[in-house]
């Protein structure tokens, strides 16, 4: 099983310098640190039905770090949520996928983001409903860490400690870069392990590269009855793609060119 | 206003349990009731309106029909993305209400004074704004709110407003009022304003001008065809509202008037381009900003006479 997501996650990553190539986009780096965090939760964790993706049985997945939508398209494609066709429309004139995740843009994307700080207030707002009609769905969050920056975020942790939300689950991409530097340069978040379990969400750290460890951790939540959960995933910004943007800001601003998408791509299907 | 707000919604959300009325940490001695007999339908938030605005959007989506509260400025402009994008972007069924208009808390400065709300909702698509004029139009607009599916902006004031309708008025989202019918002005009135435009209209009939008096509830979508009707039935056209100058109803009326291509005369009154130095209450506010009746007599009839 975990052999073949990581296959998976390499088909993914593929998509994601493709489209980048083709695009000639930015937000590459964000896009290639989550990648197993997406696989984890579409191939294993949560309740999908791509045929019908807004079943309402079906666990919810809010995308804050809407700029790495990349993504989130190649994995909700390789899901089988919608035809590979559509991944050629990524900020394209005319295309169907916009650079930063749409509500409905594609069979399966829940909810609009962009602006940081936007997703997890969302994301609250379900879980409590959810909660409240005694529903057995999940919410997902999937946060970048710079948008831990942002008040709104810790409004909505605030927010989701005190009602108890333990069909809530944050996952934080943490690579430790935001826009123009390296987080601790920048605005520190640490500990940031403290500050979550300090507003009442049950904390754990995953290197999160690892899809057997996600998967594991991910599989047994909520980590505590009553209490929302969150996990920091360990990740490196630009993983596996162009080796010279690899835990660089430059991930976040450079496309590759031909010649390096070629090299990467030849370099993931090794694997 | 606020009581017949909360009193209408209340009968509302008894029968409609996906009605939940979701508060930032506000409605001290008019939200008891709600809370007491429906307190699974209400949640107080806390003193966080971006989170209130984000929180909302996403019950939206599993359903709820989520209503907002807080006073204009907090309900409006420290959320003011979320409610862009979260809200309207995604044209989600969620009512934001915002209590206190205007100058209704004068004294308390201008962190509290609702002034700009109007003109930056205005620049938001998919979003109706209503701007009920008495506790009669509050109720009305407040079931029309709940009714329409997707975003609404409510503005209200704050208490002791009153009834300027004698009889319940046909109300209906983007079709202004027509108060009284008159040939020589139109006065179109809005929000906790529409009193004064009321005051001034039956002052201006001793003076021998007759006026046509609009409440004008709706400033998103405007009534495009009750504005053109007037230019063309009277001399001149004023609109009177307790918000800034630029961006509320009276420039909304304006861009219509201009676009019309009909030749009319035409003055906004309402809040000028500055932050008001003095404070006190509603009444003294507004006279500070030309708000009085007579100070809007005068400008009518310079207007009217220039």
């Amino acid at each position: 099983m975990e052999e073949e997501l990581k296959k998976t996650a390499s088909k993914v990553r593929k998509d994601i310098i493709l489209m980048s190539l083709r695009a000639k986009s930015a937000h590459t780096g964000g896009a290639l640190s989550c990648v197993e965090i997406l696989v984890s939760l579409y191939f294993k964790v949560m309740k999908v039905f791509p045929e019908d993706p807004y079943n309402a049985k079906r666990d919810r997945l809010v995308f804050s770090k809407a700029h790495d939508a990349k993504a989130l398209y190649a994995v909700l494609c390789e899901r089988g949520f919608f035809d590979r066709k559509i991944l050629e429309g990524y900020e394209v004139d005319g295309g169907f996928l916009p650079g930063h995740s749409t509500r409905h843009c594609a069979p399966g994307v829940e909810v609009s983001a962009g602006s940081l700080g936007h997703g997890l207030p969302m994301a609250a707002g379900m879980a409590y409903v959810g909660k409240k009609d005694r529903k057995s769905f999940k919410v997902f969050a999937v946060l970048s860490d710079g948008e831990c920056d942002e008040g709104s975020t810790w409004e909505a942790i605030l927010f989701s400690g005190h009602h108890r939300l333990d069909n809530l689950i944050a996952i934080v991409d943490y690579n430790k870069l935001q826009g123009f530097g390296y987080i601790k340069d920048i605005l520190d978040l640490e500990p940031l392990k403290d500050k979550w379990s300090a507003f009442g969400w049950e904390v754990r750290d995953v290197d999160g590269h690892n899809i057997a460890d996600l998967i594991k951790n991910l599989s047994k939540v909520p980590f505590k009855k009553g209490k929302p959960s969150v996990i920091i995933a360990h990740t490196i910004k630009g993983f596996k793609g162009v080796p010279k943007h690899v835990n660089q800001i430059s991930s976040q601003y450079k496309p590759p060119s031909e010649e390096e998408a070629m090299k990467v791509i030849k370099n993931l299907d090794r694997e | 206003m606020r009581t017949a707000f909360i009193n209408t919604l209340y009968k509302i959300a008894k029968r409609d349990k996906r009605v939940m009325f979701v508060a930032a940490d506000l409605g001290y001695s008019v939200v008891e009731r709600f809370m007491q007999d429906l307190p699974s339908q209400y949640l107080n938030i806390g003193i966080s309106e971006q989170n209130m605005a984000g929180v909302a959007a996403g019950m939206t989506t599993e359903g709820k029909i989520p209503v907002i509260y807080s006073i204009v400025p907090f309900a409006t402009m420290r959320n003011f993305e979320q409610i862009r994008n979260d809200i309207c972007y995604q044209n989600l069924n969620v009512k934001i209400v915002g209590v206190g208009a205007g100058f209704s808390y004068g004294p308390y400065a201008h962190t509290h004074h609702g002034l700009e709300d109007i003109g930056i909702l205005r620049t938001l698509a998919n979003l109706v704004i209503l701007c009920p004029g008495d506790p009669i139009e509050v109720g009305l607009a407040t079931r029309e709110a709940l009714s329409h599916v997707g975003p609404v902006y409510l503005r209200l004031g704050k208490a002791g407003e009153p009834n300027i309708h004698k009889n319940k008025p046909r109300f209906k989202i983007g079709k202004g009022i027509v108060l009284q019918e008159g040939k020589d002005v139109t006065v179109f009135g809005t929000s906790n304003l529409l009193q004064r435009a009321q005051e001034v209209s039956v002052k201006l009939k001793d003076k021998g001008v007759s006026v046509r008096l609009v409440s004008m509830h709706t400033i998103k979508p405007i009534d495009v065809d009750l504005i053109i009707d007037s230019v063309k039935k009277t001399r001149a056209i004023f609109t009177v509202e307790e918000h800034s100058i630029i961006g509320g109803l009276g420039s909304a009326v304006a861009e219509v008037i201009a676009e019309s291509g009909i030749r009319t005369k035409f003055k906004r009154i309402g809040v000028p381009d500055r932050f008001t130095k003095v404070i006190g209450l509603q009444e003294y506010m507004r006279k500070a900003n030309g708000l009085g009746v007579e100070q809007i007599i005068n400008t009518i009839l310079t207007t009217l006479n220039s």
